[in-house]
Order: structure tokens, then sequence, then C-alpha cells
């Protein structure tokens, strides 16, 4: 390293590098429409991961990410080729799905993967395809994406809290990805508000190297934690303790401000998922049902009784009107199989679940 | 250190290289010195120890210094007295801060109050006076001086008695005992400053250390740019620098730059990328399969070389700036052939250090036992040398396994060295380099294999994960 030249001339070293960098932070605002995501050592060098990326904390060996590209290619969906007697099924919905506080055996698509069953005279192969955000764009968005994967049939497990038009856009992977929400407006003809200032709308600085940054080392850091998924298999924290659902309420009867909810749900946004697949059945997923201080007025935590009932009403009268497959399983699981939130299952919890979604798909196809 | 003081230090060395010459540079690399200790120490949940804690190293290094200058008088030259003015001014300073600032200016916590600074300082001039007045009478006082660092050295790297020491000071100021922990007592650059300081009074006892004015002396014991990591230069080729004329020419300028972005690459690319997916505790566990422990150990034994030596480029950068020429800390470890040079290469300043001041006079000690074999003095003196090593990481059972690791190693290797020496040389070219790559190899998994007791907080771990790597578990 050491030499003995005298000619070096600092300034011209540093106005060259200076330049040379500007240069490429700006050259980098015309990579912006490269999907890089889709480079992924997943499947390649590591196996593909059950759930899709998500986690805020380094011990989870995970994190949260808004490259939809990056998520599907990381998703051992990716490297999963289809057989001729593979009935492919997509679990679409929220953290209920994904599996919070659950391994991935442990999940829905786990415990149906657990016990084949045969669909069609195939062999029913089970996919998460679960997201710990609740909105229905969210899942619309994913399914979007998914299609690209063959599916048979979608099971689409959503909960009232998912409708909401004002919550659409509060799930980050959506305000982050206001390209692919716009796509959705146009291909499904959705209500939504394409201007809404929740969506982040990059400028032509924010596509520069320097800005995207941390979006490119979350990308190469999803590939160094497939390392750690590899050989640990784990892909989320699991606390001896936490914190259990809440059992005592509030004496509150408000659900986000709302008093009509025929005018304030996003049906639309359902329309258009449950018209995308072939085949697709609806699932009102199972919630805590609590018997604690103010139960007579609230559900749970997320929901008071007049607007959880009503919800079940619009989407039973809807599901008749469209002829949808539907499972209302609302109160399915007791009390006691729910973790620390009002939509989150026990493993037992689970296998009561799988145990009903499976008779739906023997009856879906025989 | 984090990236916003390697910068700090980074322009500030640029400034005081570039704008100042002589003696004003000295004064300023002291002032920046002084004031790094109390920047670089980390938060720690005792009251105020941010600040006691490198109060505690001025005043350390401010005894020794008068322990070793021969002159009684010395402090009142001039230079000695603006540099103890300095170091005492500086501190006052970060005091009265409390007063002017409702936030810490530079300390993690705010400083304690004036009153009982001042306790500690007419307590430190005392405890000056007293020890001036012992040493002209008694000889041992500076054997007395090196066996208190020894013994605070033993504290802090002592799990259990930083805990009695943490929960003797909670006790001290009120505080609950329940939450101590052996980390409150995280005193930043306390391992290196101690050898340094060591080694001056050890030299002060052979009668080999130069006379050192006061600024020279605080600086080379707390240089800003080596307080963290290392290396441990020695005193007189320090000072032999910092007499020295020096202009920040633009190609000095531009070879400091190149080796602190190499130092940056190094820790905060390489080093912290490879930290992800080395081998902890937690991952000692979690861990099932052979090939993938594998992987997360050399990991392991990568993330630790280039933290470390992106660390000590940064240093060396860093000082570069300023006319100082730290010796370098690695020369290309992981390639040696055998385990001797891979330890002439590795933290090559910390070796040294303990070959000078007590592998060779513990070799020259044995050698006096002329009864014993010679294989029984190698294998002492590997052993007991290599110990020492591990000890000064940290008194836990895997630090002790990881010296007797190595320091075995070393015997064996010294071993088979003299008995190869001989059947080897006539070996064909080709074989002989065939050799030499397997040597390599085979050194590097040692070193590798030795990571496991070093990346792991208790000897159970290890010897899972020593059952998992062999696909024994």
């Amino acid at each position: 390293m050491e030499t003995n030249n005298p000619r070096i001339r600092l300034y011209a070293i540093l106005l060259k590098a200076t330049l040379l960098f500007a240069l490429f932070n700006f050259a980098f605002i015309f990579t912006s429409d490269i999907p890089f995501g889709k480079l992924s050592l997943y499947n390649v060098v590591f196996p593909g991961r059950e759930r899709f990326p998500f986690g805020e904390t380094r011990e989870s060996y995970n994190l949260s990410l808004f490259d939809l590209d990056a998520m599907f290619a990381s998703h051992l969906l990716a490297g999963a080729e289809k057989t001729a007697d593979e009935y492919r099924v997509f679990l679409l919905g929220d953290s209920s799905v994904w599996g919070t506080l659950l391994t991935p055996e442990q999940t829905l698509a786990g415990q149906l993967n657990a016990n084949p069953i045969m669909a069609c005279g195939k062999r029913v192969r089970a996919y998460n395809l679960g997201y710990p955000t609740i909105s229905l764009t969210k899942d619309l968005m994913i399914l979007d994406q998914a299609l690209e994967y063959e599916p048979d049939l979608v099971i689409w497990l959503t909960t009232l809290e998912a409708f909401p038009k004002d919550k659409q856009f509060s799930s980050p992977i959506v305000a982050n990805n206001a390209e692919r929400v716009q796509h959705l407006i146009d291909k499904y003809d959705l209500s939504l508000n394409p201007n809404d200032s929740a969506l982040v709308r990059p400028s032509k600085w924010d596509q520069t190297f320097v800005s995207r940054r941390r979006a490119i080392a979350d990308l190469i850091r999803l590939q160094i934690y497939g390392v750690l998924w590899a050989s640990t298999g784990i892909d989320q924290i699991y606390p001896e303790n936490y914190e259990r659902a809440q059992i005592d309420l509030e004496a509150s009867s408000d659900f986000h401000g709302i008093t009509s909810l025929s005018e304030a749900l996003a049906f639309d946004v359902l329309d258009a998922g449950m018209s995308i697949s072939a085949t697709t059945l609806l699932v009102n997923e199972p919630m805590l049902i609590s018997h604690g201080k103010n139960s007579d007025i609230r559900y749970n935590f997320l929901y008071p009784r007049w607007a959880y009932d009503e919800y079940r009403q619009l989407l039973a009268e809807r599901v008749t009107q469209n002829n949808w497959h539907y499972l209302d399983l609302w109160n399915l699981i007791p009390a006691q199989e729910f973790t620390n939130s009002a939509i989150h299952l026990t493993p037992a919890g689970e296998a009561m679940l799988a145990e009903e979604i499976t008779k739906a798909i023997r009856t879906i196809c025989k | 250190m984090g990236l916003t003081q390697i910068f700090a230090s980074l322009l500030t060395a640029l400034l005081v290289g570039a704008l100042t010459r002589g003696t004003p540079r000295k004064f300023f690399l002291l002032a920046l010195s002084v004031l790094a200790i109390y920047w670089f120490q980390p938060l720690v949940p005792l009251r105020s120890f941010d600040f006691w804690l490198p109060s505690l190293s001025l005043a350390l290094v401010v005894l020794t210094w008068f322990l070793v200058t021969s002159e009684s008088s010395a402090w009142r030259s001039r230079h000695n007295l603006i540099g103890l003015l300095l170091i005492v001014g500086l501190a006052t300073l970060i005091v009265l801060s409390r007063y002017v600032s409702p936030r810490p200016l530079l300390t993690a916590t705010n400083p304690p109050p004036l009153a009982h600074y001042l306790v500690f300082l007419v307590s430190l001039g005392f405890a000056i006076a007293f020890l001036v007045l012992l040493s002209r009478r008694l000889r041992w006082t500076l054997s007395f001086a090196i066996l208190l660092l020894i013994i605070i050295l033993v504290i802090l790297k002592s799990p259990t008695l930083s805990l009695q020491t943490s929960i003797f000071f909670r006790t001290l100021t009120n505080r609950p005992t329940e939450t101590a922990s052996a980390l409150d007592l995280r005193w930043l650059g306390f391992s290196y400053i101690a050898f340094r300081l060591i080694h001056v009074l050890r030299d002060k006892q052979m009668g080999r250390l130069p006379e050192l004015t006061l600024p020279e002396f605080a600086t080379y014991v707390l240089f800003f740019p080596s307080l963290s990591a290392g290396p441990i230069d020695r005193a007189e080729r320090f000072a032999k620098d910092l007499r020295s004329e020096f202009t920040l020419t633009q190609e000095e300028t531009f070879l400091a730059g190149q080796r602190i972005a190499i130092g940056l690459f190094k820790k905060f690319v390489i080093a912290d990328t490879l930290a992800l997916i080395a081998l902890n505790d937690a991952l000692a566990v979690q861990v099932h399969t052979t090939g993938w422990m594998w992987i997360h150990l050399y990991a392991y034994a990568f993330q630790i070389y280039f933290d470390f030596s992106g660390y000590t480029d940064i240093a060396i950068g860093v000082a570069r700036l300023v006319g100082i020429k730290l010796p370098e800390n690695f020369a290309s470890p992981y390639t040696k052939p055998n385990l001797t040079q891979f330890w002439n290469s590795w933290h090559m300043t910390l070796t040294q250090w303990i070959r000078a001041y007590f592998f060779n006079p513990f070799n020259r000690w044995i050698r006096g036992y002329k009864a014993l074999p010679t294989w029984t003095m190698i294998l002492a003196g590997q052993v007991a040398t290599m110990l020492l090593i591990g000890l000064w990481h940290g008194i836990t059972d895997n630090f002790i396994l990881w010296g007797l690791w190595h320091g075995l190693g070393l015997f064996l290797q010294n071993r088979w060295s003299d008995l190869a020496k001989t059947r080897f040389n006539s070996l064909n070219p080709r074989l002989q380099s065939t050799l030499q790559v397997g040597s390599v190899l085979l050194t590097f998994h040692f070193v590798t294999l030795g990571w496991v007791f070093f990346a792991l907080s208790d000897s159970s771990l290890s010897w899972k994960v020593f059952m998992k790597l062999f696909n024994l578990l």
C-alpha cells in the first residue's frame, strides 16, 4: 500500500470520486423499473421460505420489506414446480394465516400439509401466502401476483378489520407500492382513491441510489438471512411468555368511527379478489369471543357486537348474491385457543380450523 | 466506536494534522485524547460512572507519570504544567457543563456535581503527593502500581468480581442491587490502557524507559485512534513520532484515507454483514446440521478478523493524519502455515507485549530449573503464555479453554516442527508446496475450532457445538 509517488493530487482524486459517485447515484434512477427483487438465493442456494419474510428484530432472522418480487422470490412457491398430481392451494390472509407465534408446521398451511388429502384426484399442497397486516387490498395485491403460480384453489381468510375503505392503504406494504395499487385500481375498476396521501409516490430523488439504500440493504439482508433460515428453520421469535389477548374490554361501541357499514366497507376489493381465480373459498376467520368485562358491548378488542353482526349479515348476503364458496367460522374456536390477539390461534386452534377447511376442500372438489 | 465517532476522529485528526505543527500539535492531540475518553465511554447503569471511569483512566495516567518521572520537580516545567492544566481543565469543563446545558454535552449522562469532582481532585492530589514521596523512599512502589493495575484488570475481566463490585457501588449509592450485572463496569479501553501503563512501569524498573513529558506520556496512553481497540504501541516509539517534525502532505493524506477506507469497508461492510450469521450462543443450540454449523463458525472466524483488523486499519489511518505511525497488528494471519506464525501475525502488538513482559522472563525463570526436561519447559511456557492471553480477554472457563487450546497447539506444533524439519527437507518442490497448502488449511482450521470457545459464553455450549461440528450429536 505504501507508495512513493509524489504526484498524488488529493483534490483531483476527491473531485473525480465525487463526480463518479454523483453519476452512479443519478444513473440509478434509470434502474427503478428493473425488478432486482426477483434475483434471489432462495430456492437456489437456500430452501425457499414457508411464508413471506416479515419481522422487525434481528433475533427473528427475518425482516419486513416492501418489495413484493423479493418476497415471492424468497418463498418456496417460487421454486416449486407444479406437478401433474398436485392440487395447489393458496392460503391468503393476515397474521393469523401467516402464523404469528406459530412455527411453519403449526400454521394452517403446515397442518394441511402434515395430513395430505386428495382433491379432484390430486394431492393437496397448501402454500402460506398470508402476510401480517390487515387489508383486503394487501390480499388482492398478493393474490394478483400469485396467479402466475397457477393455483387450483384460493382460500381467502378474512375478517371485518380488513374491510374499511379507510384502512386499505394502512398496511405499509400497500402504502409503499403505489404503482401496484394503481394497477389494481385500473385492472379491477376499484373505487379506491389513487391520490390518497397514504400512498407513497417516490420522486426522482427518491429513486437515486442514496435514497434507495435502505431498500437495497434490506434486499441483501434478506439473502443473508437465508443462511439462518436454512440452518435453523426459524423465521420469528417464539417468546415463552406473552401477553394474552384482551378479555376485559372498554365500554365502547365504536368501530373506526363508522356508523353505516354498508357504505364504509371495500366490498369492491373483495369482489375483485373473488373473481380473479377460478375457484376461491372465502372464509370469515375465527375470532376470540370474550366473556369478560363489557363483552355484552364488544366481542373482543377489535369489534363491537353491532358492527360485527352487521358485517356478517352483509357478507352472507353478498355470498348468496354471487354464489361464492363460503365458510363462516367466526365462532369456531374456543377462547382459550387464542394467543396474543383476537385472531391469533394456538396450534390446537389451527388444527380445529384445518379440520373445517379440509372438509370444505373435499366438498369443493371431490 | 460507531461511525459518528470514527468520522469525528477523522475530521479532527485531519484538522490537527493540517493546521498544527510542533508543540501545539502535541497539546491538541492530548486535548483530543482527553475529550475522546469521555465521549467514547459507553453508558453504564451506575450513576455518573460514564464520567468517573474515564476520570479514573486520567488519574491512573497522571499517577503513573509521576511514578516513572525521575525528576521530582519535573511537573513544574512549562510543558508538564500546561499538560496537567489541560487534563484537569478539560475534565473540570465537562463537570461544569452540567450547570450550563440541561443535556450532557460529551458524556453519556450528566456529569456529577462539582463538589463530588472536587473531592476526587483533592484525593488525587494527595495520592500523587503520597506516591511520589513513597517512590523516592521505597523501590517497590512501581511493583505495587503494576499489581494495582493487574488487580483492576482481574476485577473487570472476571464476571463474578465485576458483579460483586457493581453490587458494592450500588449499595454505596443506595441503588437497587437486584439489577446489578457484570456488564455494569464497561470501562472503555482499560485493557489497552493497563497494558501500556504496565509496559512503562516495567521499562522504568528495567531502566530502559526514556524521559517523557506529561503531554507525551498521556497522549501515548490515551491516544484517541487506538483507545478502544489498539494497537498497543511502545512509549519510546510513539514519543519519537510525536517529537518528529510532521507536515501533512497530500500523499500522506491519500495513504491515510486509503487505509481508513479499507478499514471502514472491512468493519462496516464485511464484518457487520458476517456478524448476522456468525456463531453465537443462540445459534449454538438452534443449528442442527453439521454443514451449517461449519458455515456459522467460518463466518465467525472471518467476522472477528475483519472486525478487529478493520478497526486497526482505521486507527492506523487516523493516526497517520497526525503524524503517528502506529504499529501493524495483523499480517494475513489466516494464510500462515503454522500456529507460531499465526500468532506472529494476529494481534501482533499484544503478542509482542506478552512475549516481552511474560514469555521471555518466564522462560528465563523456568530454565533455571535445570532438572526439568526441555519439553516440559516449552510446554509450560507456551501454555502459560496463551492462558494469560486468554485471561486478558476475560476470566471465564471458555477463555481459559481457548488459551489452553492454543498453548497445547503451539507446543504440539513446536514438537512436530522439530521432528519434521529434518524429514521433509528432501521432498520434491511439488510435494513441499502441497504440504504448505495443507499446513495453511490445518492451521486455519485449528484456529477456527479454537474460536468455538471464544465465540460462546459457556463451555457446555462449546462442547455441544464441537459435537455438532463432527456430527457426533
